[in-house]
């Protein structure tokens, strides 16, 4: 049986600005299963981002309840969000978001820092199995300014894995690749799905969200379909029909 | 997050912008330097006036006549007769514990002579206790008895500048003649060269003689122009003030409503002026140094806002992998203290260089307190913390999400 890793009920956002009341979010209600790939799409202004927040605990619900764990996110103060994002979730940014003039191994064993629980050779430990798992195994030493887009968005997915996260949670993780790049990165994502993890992806793209197992699309707050791809295209095999030698 | 961590983390912050880093901290290095080099200056400023006034003798308690304006007309202190051997006697008497030498003073000015040669100086009548009191040492020879004062004996001792005069071929004064007013005296002994006092006298243009000597066969008076004394220690130095001035109030016969007609005067209270003097002058260098430490504190601030403002992406990131604001509020809290111990410390070793430079060039005395630098540590600390918390505070309490936006 499939454990449920997030729960939304009625989940709603609100922001006060002036006079005025934003509603972002208009009452959400869905469940991600551990080992499912989901995609969260929608256009611009359909609170694909108001949601992405809620879900890395970066932001809380003004109304309605979203469990992460089996833990009620809406009650815990600044601190113990901190602590849930650091045990629970890896990010993976559009724009990479690593810390410039810094190893790729520095970078990925970042999130460890902030675990008391890890000793300094575990974290140098598990930081080289997460470069291993994006295939930069020969990369350790090299500053993000000598790597590619591409290369970049491995190690900040390897620093997503250190932690041994429940979900990984990437906003456009593929916004700034070309097409080849982005295939790379998503057959990685299938490859680490294929091994249990859970990934949740916002993007835009129809393209990506085909190599998901599941699709959630948003519209004006609220959910306008939430689908389960039964036959999930495979991105290796995407990579292998592109053209050998394409002008991207 | 450990300390190690962090200390890593803000040190390869630093290094990241090596020349912005160090011109932060010139502010505070400039500002170290100047208190360490200033409290050197002041402190050995007043530790060599202090050296000199002890090498007078620490403990020394003078008695002066003073004018009690009996009507209503004032007099010079040395033209008023009050002191009298009387009041020796009566010190004498009281046999302190606190008191371990007493001599009169007697002294009058006149040409020495020595064959062709001769020197405008002056002769002080004294006992023997007053070389002790004055802590002067025999060079050679020895000194008069009290057998010689009772006898108004014709000897004499002299110091280096009187002989340098007297005896400029350099023999050996020791058994010669000189005259003093035409009276003959015999030289017995020579003094240690005292060189200047702090006031610029010659302190050894001097020839001591019994002072019966001087009052009976020089000036032919029975009043004396001081009494010296000393004190068994600085301590002791105020009871017995307290006991002289009781014993020639007593002696002079004054009424406890008449005011003395003398002063009694104590090496530690001019130590204590001068010190103070000297003391207010290291406060007022280290104020002015202590303000510029303040504008080196300023540019920390400065620099730690922009810093913070540089990294908001940074801090965004960290926040959204799971530092809490008090991670944060440490990372930048420590770079701040990196940037003002550092300074501290550059301070300190170029605020000692410039010391003994100066003391080498100019050569000021100079006394660097272990004290002074301990303090300067301490402030650089809290000046790092002081200025480095409102930043830091500000990164803590950034929004991730905004943060991560930010461009």
């Amino acid at each position: 049986m499939a454990k449920k890793i997030l729960e939304l009920h009625e989940l709603k956002r609100e922001f006060v600005m002036g006079d005025m009341t934003v509603r972002a979010l208009k009452g959400l209600d869905f469940e991600i299963n551990t080992g499912e790939f989901v995609t969260i799409m929608g256009s611009s202004g359909s609170g694909k981002t108001t949601l992405l927040n809620i879900l890395g605990c970066l932001d809380k619900p003004s109304d309605g309840s979203y469990m992460l764990d089996g833990i009620d996110v809406k009650s815990l103060n600044r601190d113990e969000l901190a602590g849930l994002r650091n045990r629970k979730i890896g990010f993976v940014f559009q724009a990479y978001n690593l810390l410039p003039r810094t190893s790729a191994l520095e970078n990925v064993e970042l999130p460890l820092f902030y675990n008391k629980e890890v000793s300094a050779e575990e974290r140098k430990e598990r930081a080289i199995k997460a470069l291993d798992a994006v295939k930069l195994s020969d990369r350790f030493d090299h500053t993000p300014s000598q790597l590619s887009g591409g290369q970049q968005q491995r190690v900040a997915i390897a620093r997503a894995l250190v932690n041994e996260p429940v979900m990984i949670l990437a906003d456009e993780a593929t916004g700034n690749l070309d097409t080849r790049t982005s295939y790379e990165i998503m057959a990685l994502m299938q490859e680490l799905n294929a091994q249990g993890k859970t990934i949740v992806f916002v993007t835009h793209e129809p393209d990506i969200a085909a190599f998901s197992s599941r699709t959630i699309m948003l519209r004006d707050g609220k959910l306008q379909k939430d689908s389960i791809n039964e036959k999930p295209r495979s991105a290796k095999e995407a990579l292998a029909s592109l053209p050998e030698s394409d002008d991207y | 997050m450990s300390i190690l961590n962090l200390l890593r983390i803000a040190f390869r912050a630093l290094k990241r912008n090596k020349l912005r880093a160090f011109l932060t901290m010139l502010g505070v290095i400039i500002g170290v330097a100047a208190v360490i080099a200033m409290m050197a200056i002041g402190q050995g400023s007043k530790q060599s006036i202090q050296a000199s006034l002890s090498s007078m003798g620490s403990n020394m308690i003078t008695v002066m006549p003073q004018s009690n304006t009996p009507g209503s007309v004032r007099l010079a202190g040395s033209s008023i007769q009050t002191l009298k051997l009387e009041d020796i006697a009566a010190i004498k008497r009281l046999q302190s514990d606190n008191i371990n030498g007493l001599s009169p003073v007697v002294s009058t000015s006149g040409q020495a002579i020595k064959g062709g040669n001769n020197w405008p100086t002056s002769i002080t009548g004294i006992s023997p206790d007053y070389l002790h009191i004055r802590q002067l040492v025999l060079l050679d020879g020895i000194m008069f008895s009290d057998n010689d004062v009772k006898k108004s004996a014709k000897v004499c001792l002299l110091g280096k500048t009187v002989i340098d005069n007297l005896f400029p071929d350099g023999s050996n004064p020791i058994g010669q003649i000189i005259r003093f007013k035409s009276i003959p005296f015999q030289v017995i002994g020579t003094l240690v060269p005292k060189g200047q006092s702090n006031f610029g006298q010659d302190q050894d243009d001097i020839i001591l003689a019994p002072y019966t000597t001087v009052q009976n066969r020089i000036t032919a008076t029975n009043y004396l122009q001081s009494i010296y004394a000393s004190a068994v220690s600085e301590t002791a130095s105020d009871a017995a003030t307290q006991e002289i001035t009781a014993a020639v109030r007593a002696s002079h016969k004054l009424l406890p409503s008449q005011d003395d007609d003398f002063q009694v005067r104590t090496q530690a209270e001019l130590i204590s002026t001068i010190s103070s003097t000297s003391s207010m002058l290291t406060v007022l260098l280290t104020a002015i140094a202590g303000i510029s430490l303040l504008i080196g504190g300023i540019g920390i601030m400065n620099i730690m806002y922009v810093s913070v403002t540089e990294r908001t992406r940074e801090i965004g990131l960290r926040m959204s992998i799971g530092a809490r604001g008090k991670d944060i509020l440490m990372q930048f809290l420590i770079e701040a203290v990196m940037i003002s111990i550092t300074g501290g410390v550059l301070g300190v070793v170029l605020g000692v260089t410039s010391a003994y430079t100066i003391s080498y060039f100019l050569h000021w005395p100079i006394l660097i307190s272990q004290s002074s630098i301990v303090i300067s540590f301490v402030v650089c600390g809290v000046t790092g913390i002081f200025f480095g918390y409102y930043p830091a505070q500000k990164a803590s309490r950034l929004d991730p999400i905004e943060a991560l936006r930010y461009e």
